[in-house]
């Protein structure tokens, strides 16, 4: 391990026991964190007055299918507003349980990016207010940024959605009923 | 079924009414839903969909070559090609550790914010003839066809530029690059001052803007907005000067700042900004320093024609290159540069093969459609028009 930065001892410090590993690479700060008790630590990253690192950049997750064991690896991008300073925080997810607690309590811009990694990677959060699928349809099977799942992929028709309370125009409608009427179509 | 009172004390009674707008709607320039609860005309909540333009493009980005993402990273924000061009071109170069010649920083920087004004007059100009101001629209795609024949001349592409790669940039500037843009700058100038005097005391205009939309310091800190919606707020983040990157530092520019966090501020942000790009543009193409534009690195730079048919070093590194694609040695990192929407970061994981293992990119769009919701509750439908042309939702770069 390379000589390691103050912000970064600092950290080590106050999370103690959390921290499983720090490092710099290039220039950046990364911890890679205990999964348990998630939102704590990341409560003291934000709130602790040295670190204060108070802005979520981004969260994304990162697949190593057959190459790491815990199978996938959540990577969190903090920043303090105040100095510019980043930290990269990852945390390792088993594939047998793959769910984590949600950090949208203390950012809620943390609501749409955990719910794209559901959608993507199929990792469950814990405490998620709402956790759809949000790029992809709700009748997608798999999780396509899985290594596992091949590029060429498909994916079944959708049949088309009755979405209740939605507005049918009666005009139009009958058109319909009367045009497949006289091509004898059959639904 | 809520009662309010009339002004006249009669109660009529009201429902709660559910509609459905877009995904294809004429004000939702790029495909997105809004499932909006309403009390009358007023928005109760707004729940956004996004995802219509989803094409995979990170998983397409795990099975092409480093260099082959490039074109990809073309697509993500089209209104600003070349930015992203040069974050993705950036963060890959801080994988591998080099850094490019300093004339290939000075282009990148100009080729940057020539992008940025493109993208800010597309999203003001957009929303301006939204509001009923045509004219208004039509001086900024005026201004804004102006840029793209610069990109043009430079790139030899309007949109899908590609102009950036690992390690340099394609080609140096052309001859008359400085007056072009001397030319230009002088037409936009006068083309904005019209919009101004069009804008500024125009009272259908401010009466749709201002106060509208208004969305807190700390509320758009927790939703992790960035760009010219944070900095309405009056949060001074901007990454060229909060993390300086390329010669950002050497150059004297100011961060436009607004204090409510209105559409109006984002307005005059964003209008601001373009003056302040203008101003960086001129003093890098001032002080542009003579040199090569590519790095002196055979693995990561295709040889010159020349040497590729004349010696066989040559050839073997072009078939490389072509053929294996650089090798970008393991490791993981993130690099931020602020795009047109905001901080626009790419997360790269590399095992050290000719393919990236895995590209995320930071979309700040995605996540100014995350609070979108907070922007728009308590207001008017037709408020949802200027709001969301304010957010400047770029299909390609939030669905990504």
């Amino acid at each position: 391990m390379p000589e390691t930065s103050p912000s970064l001892q600092e950290i080590q410090d106050k999370l103690g026991p959390k921290v499983l590993e720090i490092s710099q690479f290039r220039g950046d700060d990364i911890v890679v964190l205990d999964p348990m008790d998630l939102r704590e630590s990341f409560r003291i990253l934000k709130e602790d007055s040295r670190l204060r690192f108070d802005f979520l950049s981004d969260i994304t997750a990162v697949d190593y299918w057959k190459k790491k064991e815990p199978r996938f690896e959540l990577v969190y991008q903090l920043l303090c507003l105040q100095s510019g300073k980043r930290l990269r925080v990852r945390v390792p997810v088993s594939e047998e349980n793959a769910a984590i607690e949600s950090l949208t309590p203390l950012w809620r811009g943390a609501n749409f990016l955990e719910r794209e990694i559901w959608d993507l990677f199929g990792i469950k959060f814990i405490d998620h207010p709402d956790l759809r699928r949000i790029l992809l349809f709700d009748e997608f099977k798999g999780h396509p940024l899985r290594k596992d799942y091949p590029i060429n992929q498909q994916q079944h028709r959708v049949p088309e959605r009755k979405v209740e309370g939605t507005f049918v125009d009666e005009r139009s409608h009958n058109k319909l009923l009367r045009l497949k009427k006289t091509l004898g179509s059959k639904d | 079924m809520s009662v309010p009172e009339t002004r006249d004390g009669a109660n009529l009674p009201t429902e709660i009414m559910e509609l459905q707008m877009g995904p294809s709607h004429p004000a939702t320039h790029g495909t997105i839903k809004f499932n909006l609860k309403l009390e009358g005309e007023k928005v109760l909540d707004c729940d956004v969909e996004v995802g219509y333009l989803h094409r995979g493009f990170a998983k397409s980005c795990e099975n092409v070559t480093w260099t082959q993402v490039i074109p990809y990273t073309d697509r993500l924000n089209y209104a600003s090609p070349l930015i992203n061009n040069v974050g993705y071109a950036l963060a890959v170069e801080k994988l591998i550790g080099v850094e490019t010649p300093p004339r290939c920083q000075y282009i990148r920087v100009i080729v940057s914010e020539l992008s940025r004004i493109f993208d800010h007059l597309t999203c003001c100009g957009m929303c301006c003839s939204e509001l009923g101001a045509i004219t208004v629209g039509f001086y900024m795609i005026e201004a804004r066809e102006m840029i793209t024949r610069i990109v043009e001349a430079l790139t030899g592409a309007r949109l899908t530029v590609t102009y950036v790669r690992v390690g340099g940039v394609k080609h140096d500037l052309p001859v008359d690059f400085a007056e072009r843009v001397e030319r230009t700058f002088k037409i936009i100038r006068k083309l904005l001052e019209d919009c101004d005097g069009l804008l500024s005391r125009n009272r259908i205009f401010i009466d749709r803007m201002s106060n509208i939309g208004v969305i807190s310091r700390e509320t758009a800190i927790s939703y992790s907005l960035t760009g010219p919606i944070l900095r309405a707020t009056g949060v001074n983040y901007d990454v060229r000067k909060t993390n300086p990157y390329l010669v950002y530092d050497q150059l004297d520019f100011t961060v436009p700042l607004g204090t409510k966090g209105d559409n109006y501020d984002r307005f005059v942000c964003r209008i601001q900004e373009i003056e302040q790009s203008m101003k960086i543009v001129e003093q890098a193409l001032k002080n542009l320093p003579v040199g090569p534009v590519w790095i002196e690195d055979p693995r990561f730079v295709l040889p010159e024609k020349e040497k590729v048919y004349n010696s066989i070093e040559g050839l073997m590194h072009h078939f490389k290159i072509i053929m294996e694609g650089i090798k970008v040695p393991p490791g993981e990192t993130y690099f931020a540069v602020e795009g047109g929407n905001g901080e626009l970061g790419f997360y790269l994981v590399s095992d050290g093969a000719g393919r990236p293992y895995r590209v995320r990119v930071r979309p700040p769009c995605f996540l100014a459609m995350g609070a979108f919701h907070e922007m728009i509750k308590g207001y008017m439908i037709a408020d949802i028009v200027p709001t969301f042309g304010m957010v400047n939702m770029i299909g390609g770069e939030c669905d990504r």
